[in-house]
């Protein structure tokens, strides 16, 4: 198996200060904020790479680095073997980034609601060129919805039909890599299983490789085949996702296990976990997720933890 | 089974357009009693805000009340004037929303929110009032109440500003408690946080909780009786242990397999087909019969059987029997 995504020491750093006359005359220094600090994973051809995380944790800044949206400040990112941001040669870069696709979260958000479904469908293959004739009729059927719907425009459609348009424009360029960020988190359940199945389906058809990130573990569960667990920025811990559920090692995990709700936990009484995440602009010292952690000891709160393998798992913790 | 606090009879909720006449909320009956929460789960657009905002007289016009009645501790109270309805919405009724932000104001402190409140509706002196906020906020877990009650709404986190925003609702001691997705903008840790607060409260105070909702987990985690919503209509009400393990409407059995687990990998999920029918396109008959696989004749053309009273009843003709 090759491998189709490689991220290696991944940084991304945002300048958060105030204004330089705020700065100035407040005797402010500047402020930085670290969204994703540096993270490593890979993705193999045909595999589904769950990431999730709550708000803040970065999963978001990752994905839209993946696409190439967004610059690294530090670390690299390669796709097939292509570095995104430091490939010279245009044609090379050309065709790799013509083999990324994105799917994102709010489907009402994400379609031009002035284009016909057509023109929306067919928009990344004329940008380059190709002859468009029928493709968004295929992709339509493709994704379930009727050819003749090429024809009209987004408001038609419910959510779970939009979020499936946003899919058939995915696909029309015959991507290999998609990143998906929290494709389904908009739409209802029962929807939801819609779209997941679709995407399952269309998965194992076209062999594609999926970046799934959601905040929502059972989702991820569901879709993965190895999933990263992101906290404030860092990647905490990485296991396939038979062994994360089973086994999770990292005191994160074991506190996002535990307080995700579940449908079969009628009558189940649950410590909540204590604290909330902390501001990202002053992330505490040693291992950041220490102040909420119970296994917290002295070395935690100096000495961050390095990622270490145990079993088969990737995780971030001095006692794993 | 205790009095119940709360109880609602075939309300009918509806909104006259230009077009049609759309029922949002069609014969819908039940009752919480003290101490309980109940669930009201359904997919956007099943009337499950409409009748929160009913029962507590904050419908938008041009949706109007048009039949039915809300009966709350033995007082009627769909029919009351304005004046009086303002009174009992803080003092009898609590509601907390889904966005903390928009639901407090960002230019006065939460102390001045807290203690006006009091001062509306409890006869208690500016003193006092002040001394109660601080214990409402230490009640919903805000660590160092006394110094945080002079900060604004911007200063405290979105799961801290739920639980103002609980403290708020709960500190005139109201008898029920609308929740409508008050965990739903939060993140999982801290979700798990606000519903271990919502039910330690409430258990303690007997407040009756109407807790609307369209994540199965939360229903699971949270309630204790849940009623199933679809296009306006009541479906299913049963006790939660029953109601996620033997569901009897169809929908309910849909939108449980449909909930992936977290136990199971990479199973197909069972999905409903379709989508729920707008207002103005009710099918004949039972109105998700053209989503239903057991659809029969009697379903597309005779009116579904309504539910009457609590527990265990659901509104289908194969309710309680084998599934096919």
């Amino acid at each position: 198996m090759s491998a189709m995504v490689q991220v290696t020491g991944l940084t991304r750093v945002f300048d958060v200060s105030k204004p330089w006359l705020n700065r100035l005359l407040e005797r402010l220094p500047r402020s930085t904020l670290t969204a994703v600090n540096n993270v490593s994973f890979t993705i193999n051809e045909g595999e589904v790479y769950g990431l999730v995380g709550e708000s803040g944790s970065g999963k978001s800044t990752i994905g839209k680095m993946v696409v190439g949206l967004l610059p690294p400040t530090d670390g690299a990112i390669t796709v097939e073997g292509v570095n995104l941001f430091n490939e010279a040669d245009e044609s090379t870069l050309d065709r790799v980034k013509s083999d990324i696709q994105m799917i994102f979260q709010d489907p009402y958000a994400s379609l031009n609601p002035r284009w016909r479904v057509r023109h929306i469908i067919v928009e990344p293959l004329a940008t380059r060129g190709i002859n468009t004739e029928g493709v968004a009729e295929k992709m339509l059927e493709q994704v379930g919805l009727a050819a003749s719907d090429a024809d009209k425009f987004p408001h038609e459609f419910s959510g779970g039909q939009r979020q499936r348009i946003c899919v058939a424009r995915a696909l029309a360029s015959e991507p290999r890599l998609i990143v998906c960020d929290e494709p389904t988190s908009a739409l209802d359940v029962s929807v939801q299983a819609q779209v997941l199945n679709l995407m399952n389906d269309l998965q194992a058809q076209y062999n594609l490789t999926y970046l799934l990130i959601s905040h929502d573990l059972t989702v991820v569960r569901h879709m993965s085949d190895r999933i990263g667990v992101l906290y404030l920025g860092q990647l905490v811990e990485e296991a396939e996702s038979e062994e994360l559920f089973k086994n999770p090692r990292h005191p994160y995990t074991q506190m996002l296990l535990e307080a995700a709700p579940r449908i079969d936990g009628f009558g189940r009484e649950v410590t909540p976990p204590e604290g909330e995440i902390p501001d990202p602009i002053n992330p505490p010292s040693g291992c950041v997720f220490h102040p909420r952690c119970p296994k917290a000891g002295e070395r935690c709160t100096k000495e961050a933890p390095e990622v270490r393998v145990v079993a088969q798992t990737r995780v971030q913790c001095h006692f794993a | 089974m205790t009095e119940s606090v709360l109880s609602v009879r075939d309300l009918v909720v509806e909104i006259p357009t230009r077009r049609a006449l759309l029922r949002a909320v069609d014969q819908v009956s039940f009752e919480i009693s003290a101490g309980e929460i109940l669930g009201v789960v359904g997919e956007s657009g099943a009337g499950k805000s409409m009748m929160g905002n009913a029962i507590i007289g904050l419908l938008n016009r041009p949706a109007r009340i048009v039949g039915g009645e809300i009966i709350l501790k033995g007082r009627r109270v769909d029919n009351l004037p304005r004046e009086d309805l303002r009174r009992l919405r803080g003092k009898d009724i609590g509601m907390v929303f889904q966005d903390p932000l928009t639901s407090l104001n960002p230019l006065i402190t939460i102390g001045e929110q807290l203690t006006e409140t009091i001062l509306e509706h409890l006869p208690v002196s500016r003193g006092e009032a002040l001394d109660r906020a601080v214990a409402a906020l230490d009640d919903v877990g805000i660590p160092a109440a006394a110094d945080r009650i002079n900060s604004y709404p911007h200063q405290f986190s979105g799961g801290m500003r739920q639980r103002v925003v609980i403290a708020l609702a709960l500190c005139a001691e109201p008898s029920l408690l609308i929740a409508d997705e008050p965990t739903t903008a939060l993140d999982v840790s801290v979700q798990a946080q606000i519903i271990a607060l919502l039910k330690s409260l409430c258990r303690s105070r007997g407040t009756a909780v109407m807790l609307i909702t369209h994540d199965m987990g939360v229903i699971a985690e949270a309630t204790d009786r849940v009623a199933v919503m679809y296009a306006g209509r009541m479906v299913e009400v049963d006790k939660v242990s029953r109601l996620l393990t033997t569901p009897q409407h169809p929908y309910t059995r849909g939108l449980v397999a449909s909930t992936p687990v977290a136990s199971a990998q990479r199973e197909r999920l069972v999905q409903i087909p379709g989508n729920m029918p707008r207002l103005d396109q009710l099918p004949q008959g039972c109105a998700f019969h053209p989503r239903c696989q057991m659809a029969a004749e009697r379903c597309r053309s005779a009116p579904v059987p309504t539910i009457a009273g609590c527990g265990g009843v659901a509104a289908c003709w194969f309710a309680g029997q084998e599934t096919v």
